[in-house]
């Protein structure tokens, strides 16, 4: 997994409560196999005007100007900033993939939904909680000031506003070392391979009926 | 020290290894697997020179994208007509036979939705941990089984290690007591639930659903309310074991055999929470206030009962709420203050891995005996969950009466509830859905959703509009004539 240390970036706004999975990436690209190229479709229904299908050249589709992502002054976003509960509905690993992919690096809300976020960790994606009040007042600095860039610094836990504004936020350890350090969960598990087949065997012999193959 | 809930025990003993950083290993017993969120998952595997780490855990079966007419299915993968599916769905057929995982074909009896089939095969068991890509994997909750939904990483890693990196969540208690009213089913209580408590209303916790409310349900029902966990924000729904979750295991492919049966149900039967178990939260609903639930709005928590109406984004304080409640009625076409029972629908969809059982198809089935499907009804369509729902279906004859009354009876699949198949609503189209999610574009592009209980969505088939089943008396008749289209 790639590393989140520090990142300063342009933020764009995404004015709006529950954002759900499907809004982030609608079914229909969900039928590929890979982990990639799903950037172009982040927020399909939102960016164009038109119905998309998967492996359209999106060149050719007609954008919708009204969208945040498509106005000029936010171009090169790789920090999202939108309202609460975001990622919401299904588990879709595709919907931090088109994140991912489009350059968002991190996100700011008051709150995420469970399954995105972890999701959005295991792929590099750094999601900052911060308080509805706070949130708020981002708004309103990013809609006043245009070019407006946040310095999100990982290790300190603290974004740094341009007017050098320091916003601490909270992230768990284990997952804050992960992004840190690129670290691969799998990998991790593995180390604790013999206590897994310890907790297995017991398991096991008190509850033979959970393993198919010991009926 | 106070007792424990039904979630602490799963925990504890699914408990591999606490970590120093507030993160555990838990132990999975099943994993469920489907096309989707699953390629890149053995992708990966593949990529490291990884192996499953228990064969026998897994269970597979394709139900996105699969399509639902007689005709295509009757050509087996070859009738997917979408490359891109047929691409996905081969992919699992080929993943399952390399790695040596067990997997119901797309024209097996025993393919469905996997949410239908897990419990359907015994599969799903109480005091189980099991997983699946899929977030509505709650359902799973409804035999006291720890059951939830997790990403493609996490199904990897599954896959990998047979264990998961969990944090343990809060406790929460969702009550419903009283009795509910004629008509009013599982799938009016979870919507009733959310409508109460928000999409964001369990956030972090695991909801047990009790009450004696609870208690009455089948199998079927207390499934469709664990189902929707999610859609209140809660990752996992839980209900306690009973004599109704033993009864519907006995005999089931996976259930455990006779030498095992009785050591297993006394095991089950400590799966309830501690009478002085402490919560973190606490909501109690009152049974005879739950009218059937129909939703309005573009995320569940938009639901209101039949008698009531569209809201006025004005009457809401909250400014986030009112520009939410402002764009869900510009992108449903409705108009504040209107009446649930004036919206006109244009297409019904029985269904889905919340209500596609076979009580489900019951229920909807006696609204629609000897009646006809509105004119005005562009489509009316029943999807079982499973080929063994659909064949106890056809064994009781409902598709006759479907049939009859100008539904479609399909193949098991996801079908419409998420349109990832050739079954979708076109812009603009209003849709009674027995499925989970209203989200925008969640049933096709510019789909309007309205969610609710397979007899709401029978009944609403009939008159065009939604009606109040409870003005329905036995076998549908109608005790409203104006809101009812007679045979």
């Amino acid at each position: 997994m790639k590393t989140f240390e520090r990142h300063e970036g342009l933020v764009a706004p995404l004015d709006r409560a529950n954002v759900d999975t499907d809004l982030i990436i609608p079914k229909q690209f969900l039928k590929s196999i890979k982990r990639t190229g799903f950037g172009v479709n982040l927020f399909d229904e939102l960016r164009y005007l038109d119905e998309g299908e998967p492996g359209q050249d999106v060149s050719q589709r007609p954008l919708n100007p009204d969208f945040v992502l498509n106005q000029p002054r936010y171009q090169g976003a790789s920090v999202l900033l939108t309202r609460r509960n975001f990622g919401c509905g299904s588990s879709r690993e595709h919907a931090p993939w088109a994140l991912e992919d489009f350059g968002f690096q991190a996100v700011i809300a008051p709150s995420f939904a469970d399954i995105f976020y972890n999701n959005a960790f295991k792929n590099g994606i750094l999601l900052i909680p911060l308080t509805e009040d706070t949130v708020e007042r981002l708004f309103a600095e990013v809609a006043a000031s245009e070019g407006y860039r946040l310095d999100v610094d990982l290790e300190n836990q603290r974004v740094i506003t341009p007017a050098g504004e320091i916003i601490e936020f909270e992230v768990d350890s284990f997952r804050k070392q992960c992004l840190l350090e690129g670290l691969d969960d799998i990998g991790i598990t593995l180390k604790d391979e013999d206590a897994i087949r310890t907790f297995q065997d017991k398991h096991r012999a008190a509850r033979p009926w959970l393993f198919r193959d010991s009926a | 020290m106070a007792g424990q809930t039904l979630y602490d025990k799963l925990w504890s003993q699914h408990l591999v290894k606490e970590r120093g950083d507030g993160t555990a290993l838990i132990y999975i017993d099943r994993q469920l697997l489907h096309e989707v969120t699953s390629p890149q998952a053995f992708e990966g595997l593949r990529l490291a020179g990884r192996r499953p780490w228990r064969l026998d855990a897994n269970l597979a079966t394709p139900d996105h994208n699969v399509p639902t007419t007689l005709k295509e299915r009757a050509e087996g993968n070859a009738g997917i007509k979408d490359p891109t599916s047929l691409i996905q769905v081969q992919t699992l057929d080929d993943n399952c036979v390399e790695f040596g995982i067990e997997e119901y074909k797309i024209n097996d009896p025993r393919q469905g939705i996997v949410h239908v089939v897990g419990p359907e095969q015994g599969a799903t068991l109480p005091g189980m941990t099991v997983v699946c890509g899929d977030s509505h994997t709650a359902t799973h909750g409804a035999f006291g089984a720890l059951a939830h939904g997790i990403g493609t990483s996490e199904v990897e890693h599954v896959l990998a290690t047979q264990c998961l990196l969990a944090q343990k969540m809060k406790n929460m208690q969702v009550r419903v007591e009283g009795e509910l009213g004629t008509g009013v089913t599982a799938k009016d209580i979870v919507l009733a639930i959310i409508g109460r408590i928000g999409t964001a209303g369990g956030t972090g916790c695991a909801i047990e659903f009790a009450g004696n409310a609870i208690r009455d349900l089948s199998m079927e029902g207390r499934m469709t309310v664990c189902n929707m966990a999610i859609e209140a924000g809660a990752r996992v729904g839980l209900i306690a074991v009973d004599d109704t979750t033993i009864d519907y295991l006995r005999d089931r492919h996976y259930a455990p055999t006779a030498g095992q049966w009785e050591a297993a149900v006394a095991d089950w039967k400590a799966l309830v929470s501690d009478a002085d178990a402490k919560f973190d939260k606490v909501v109690t609903l009152d049974a005879a206030e739950i009218e059937p639930q129909v939703s309005w709005g573009t995320s569940p928590e938009m639901v209101t009962g039949i008698s009531g109406e569209v809201p006025d984004p004005a009457d809401s304080a909250d400014e986030t709420v009112q520009r939410g409640y402002s764009r869900a009625l510009e992108y449903m076409g409705l108009a504040p203050k209107q009446k649930i029972t004036d919206i006109r629908l244009d297409k019904v969809f029985i269904g889905s891995c919340t209500n596609s059982r076979i009580e489900d198809l019951r229920e909807a089935a006696k609204m629609a005996k000897g009646k006809k499907v509105a004119d005005s009804i562009k489509l009316a369509m029943v999807v079982p969950g499973s080929g063994l729902v659909k064949r106890q279906a056809e064994a009781e004859g409902l598709d006759r009466i479907f049939i009859d009354a100008g539904f479609e009876w399909r193949e098991p699949g996801c079908s419409m509830c998420l349109a990832m198949n050739a079954d979708k609503l076109g812009a603009g189209e209003h849709c009674a859905s027995t499925s989970n999610r209203n989200f925008e574009g969640r049933q096709g592009y510019g789909g309007r959703t309205h969610l609710v209980s397979p007899a709401m969505a029978a009944a609403a088939a009939i008159a065009g509009n939604f009606v109040d089943v409870r003005g329905l008396g036995k076998d549908g008749a109608a005790n409203d004539p104006t809101h009812v289209q007679e045979a």
